[in-house]
């Protein structure tokens, strides 16, 4: 305290003559950055859960008008409130880049990475303030050309999430905002994971060194190298298809291209597959980047409920870089069947296979680091330790898909998404709502309230599983994924096409369970019950050495010395049951 | 504000100052956005055996041009071997600004980063030439894919260009004046702006080869 002690104006001063829009809007603190990029990504997961939910009705009741919001769609998405296939198409198209691009991305890293990992090395703030909030600016920018698209002419983008020229490349306007978009995206993610990692390297505080990160702050580091490096190829693709689109070039268009019996304008001789090539060099670090986060956070949860150390916390490192490494060979196990050749697919089935090998090292390190332990099971625990099943049904459900072979079944139905959904849904999305009531207090100084909070875990861990597990079912019966009307017309989905109302109810039921959590997340921020700076009595350097709220600008009263690893729980010399990082003890007892 | 530390001096254990580790990780990235420029033009041309064969129509149209039916002779070799001379002259002159600025000689600073940036217009001038010359010419984007790679590639190039003259006119006029103040952190700018500049040549350096020789 002494530091502060002394100079008491000078803070005084800082406080004062920041201007409400400095503080709040163009804010260079990475706390307020953490907070907005939290608070836009929650609206877009809303968004984009909503944009699911009238798929859901259009699949389990085809060609009824859909209720409440069906009259304002408008004559061109949905005439008498009822679905045009048009439409469906755009639903699904965004649904995925909302949820991917503008929720869970932004949501682990943008928020919980901006918010936590300076707090946890000790930093005063990010490495680059400045580049922080353009980030968080640019982002913004991306999410409103995104959300506008839904406007133009022929509505937004309607060519699937991974938009797959030629189809894309002749689609309506809207295809071009969502090219823009994602140009604006990949640019806010480049400034993010340049901050990110100079941060971790150059501002981790006196005696943290590498093996005494917590593993938060290693997810959020190899997360930043994926988003680094594994981007600008798909920037590279998204200025050849917006060629494509503007100036007639054919880099995706092969010669003599037939589309409505008319040949299709331009010189010819592009390969639609170089974009499959150029997306999924992106898309499939992507899924890192979406996982790897979400164990982060459920690492910090486990070690703190669990008060023990995280079992194996060296593999889990070793696993994280060695995932990430891989994560660049992998991404051509998304085409299979796309004619690329049984040599490649050979290639690419044998990486994926190798992948899977430090996801399993990660998840049962988790497993067995609740072992043994006196476990607190507090609204963050619950939704960490349902994290573990779900997400190892997503991976485990990914083998049959990985393989050459059982893909052409497999592939394009809704056997993939059921697959995919597990991963990220009550994955990667109940870690972040595990991430939001474990470090609530850190944001407010208050918790959120427990009662609420399991009355929102309990509903929709149920629900997912209801949602999800059909999809299953389905895909294995031969449903394709893309169908607008859920495959009434094929007779091999008839037997299977039941389930649909059964999934869809349970959709819209997900919806009421989200309302104790927006209830919960407001009320506690004025009402919740005032909860000290370290409510979990936790080790790590959020919790132990800044108080909560942390200090407006430089975050500790004192910069903090770190004496040892992150997870120093029950430490048997020690009466409090725990060792905060930075604190200091006796030398005799230091041995 | 906060004081964030090593924004000016390096930290001991990386041996580098923050917006230095920066720039190496953002020219990583660039790396891997003209690794993917690259990648997908030798894609193309490998993929498609009529790339670098002019159609019969454009040819006629071409005229006495239209001698060769190969794309790449259409390209001005003479003028992008003076623009690879430009772009590596100042590189030259970049390094040399920022040694004057390391033996605290601000008057010479001014002077070869004033040539930097004049280097860099003339490469904008003569790139100007090149593509009106093709425009001219009818040849657009959309008549063949090595042009079209030619002008993304190009032109995303040139762009790069525009950001670092941008930069560096910044710092050779009202960006300056950080060098009374904190002369130390002036002389970083300049080797981070320094660092960027370098990767922008060597961009060239590939791109020359690969469009205009192969």
């Amino acid at each position: 305290m002494s530091v502060l002690e002394t100079h008491p104006e000078d803070h005084e001063h800082v406080h004062h003559d920041e201007s409400w829009l400095r503080k709040y809007v163009f804010s260079q603190d990475h706390k307020v950055i953490g907070i907005q990029y939290g608070f836009t990504a929650l609206c877009f997961l809303l968004f984009g859960f909503l944009l699911m939910l009238m798929m859901r009705w259009q699949l389990a009741y085809p060609g009824q008008p859909i209720p409440i919001v069906g009259g304002i769609l408008g004559a061109d998405n949905a005439p008498g409130g009822i679905m045009l296939p048009e439409f469906y198409n755009q639903l699904g198209a965004m649904h995925g880049t909302i949820m991917v691009f503008l929720a869970i991305v932004p949501l682990a890293v943008g928020a919980f990475g901006n918010y936590v990992v300076p707090l946890q090395i000790g930093a005063p703030d990010m490495a680059f303030p400045k580049l922080n909030m353009m980030s968080y600016w640019v982002y913004a920018t991306g999410g409103v050309v995104m959300f506008a698209s839904f406007f133009v002419p022929g509505g937004a983008a309607n060519s699937g999430w991974t938009s797959y020229p030629p189809l894309s490349v002749t689609a309506t306007a809207g295809q071009s905002w969502w090219l823009l978009g994602m140009v604006l995206l990949i640019t806010s993610s480049l400034l993010g994971s340049v901050n990110f990692i100079v941060t971790i390297f150059q501002l981790r505080v006196e005696g943290l060194t590498w093996m005494r990160l917590p593993f938060f702050v290693w997810a959020q580091l190899v997360t930043a190298f994926l988003l680094l490096l594994a981007f600008p190829p798909l920037e590279a693709a998204g200025f050849f298809q917006l060629m494509d689109r503007v100036l007639d070039t054919s880099f995706f268009m092969p010669s003599g291209l037939v589309v409505s019996g008319e040949v299709v304008r331009g010189a010819g001789g592009g390969s639609p597959l170089l974009w499959q090539h150029l997306f999924w060099f992106l898309a499939h670090p992507e899924v890192y980047v979406l996982i790897l986060p979400a164990m982060g956070i459920v690492a910090e949860v486990i070690a703190n409920n669990t008060r023990k150390p995280l079992w194996g916390y060296k593999s889990m490192v070793y696993a994280s870089i060695f995932l990430g490494f891989m994560s660049f060979i992998v991404w051509a196990h998304h085409m299979f069947l796309t004619g690329m050749g049984t040599t490649i697919s050979t290639f690419f089935q044998t990486t994926t296979m190798i992948i899977s090998i430090p996801s399993v090292i990660i998840l049962s390190a988790l497993l067995l680091s609740l072992w043994g332990g006196s476990i607190r099971f507090n609204t963050p625990m619950l939704f960490a330790l349902a994290f573990l099943p779900m997400f190892g049904i997503g991976g485990l459900t990914g083998l049959p898909l990985g393989f050459s072979a059982t893909d052409i079944h497999l592939h394009d139905t809704y056997y993939v998404i059921g697959h995919f959904h597990y991963v990220v849904a009550p994955g990667t999305i109940f870690a972040m709502f595990a991430g939001v009531y474990y470090w609530f207090p850190k944001v407010t100084g208050r918790r959120m309230s427990d009662f609420l909070g399991k009355l929102h875990f309990w509903p929709s861990f149920v629900l997912m599983n209801c949602i999800f597990m059909p999809m299953f079912i389905q895909g294995l019966a031969g449903v394709s994924r893309r169908l607008y009307d859920g495959g009434m017309q094929y007779a091999h989905a008839q037997p299977v096409l039941h389930w649909n109302q059964f999934m869809s109810i349970a959709a819209f039921c997900l919806f009421f369970a989200q309302i104790p959590f927006v209830v919960n997340l407001f009320l506690s921020i004025k009402r919740g019950k005032e909860c000290g700076d370290n409510p979990w009595q936790a080790t790590t350097l959020e919790w132990a050495a800044a108080p909560s709220p942390p200090v407006a600008h430089g975050n500790f009263p004192q910069t903090p010395v770190v004496h040892r690893g992150p997870y120093e729980y029950s430490p048997p010399e020690h009466p409090k049951g725990f060792m905060p990082q930075h604190a200091t003890v006796p030398a005799s007892e230091e041995g | 504000m906060v004081e964030i530390p090593y924004n000016v001096e390096a930290r001991p254990d990386t041996g580098l100052y923050n917006a230095k580790l920066g720039i190496w990780l953002f020219l990583a990235s660039e790396v891997m956005l003209f690794g993917a420029l690259f990648s997908s033009y030798v894609l193309l041309r490998t993929g498609d055996p009529n790339f670098m064969t002019i159609p019969h129509e454009i040819a006629e149209h071409l005229g006495g041009h239209g001698e060769s039916h190969v794309w790449s002779d259409q390209l001005n070799v003479p003028l992008a071997f003076l623009n690879t001379l430009v772009l590596i002259f100042s590189s030259v002159t970049m390094v040399m600004s920022w040694v004057s600025l390391k033996l605290e000689d601000f008057g010479k600073y001014k002077l070869w980063m004033g040539l930097t940036c004049l280097c860099a217009l003339g490469f904008m001038v003569i790139k100007a030439i090149e593509y009106n010359a093709k425009f001219s010419h009818d040849l657009f984007p959309s008549s063949g894919n090595f042009l079209a790679i030619y002008f993304t590639m190009t032109g995303l190039h040139a762009l790069h260009v525009i950001g670092g003259l941008i930069v560096n006119g910044y710092l050779w006029g009202p960006g300056a004046k950080m060098w009374k103040t904190e002369p130390e952190r002036f002389t970083n700018r300049i080797e981070v702006a320094g660092l960027y500049w370098h990767f922008v040549d060597l961009v060239w350096i590939f791109l020359f080869p690969s469009l205009y020789l192969l």
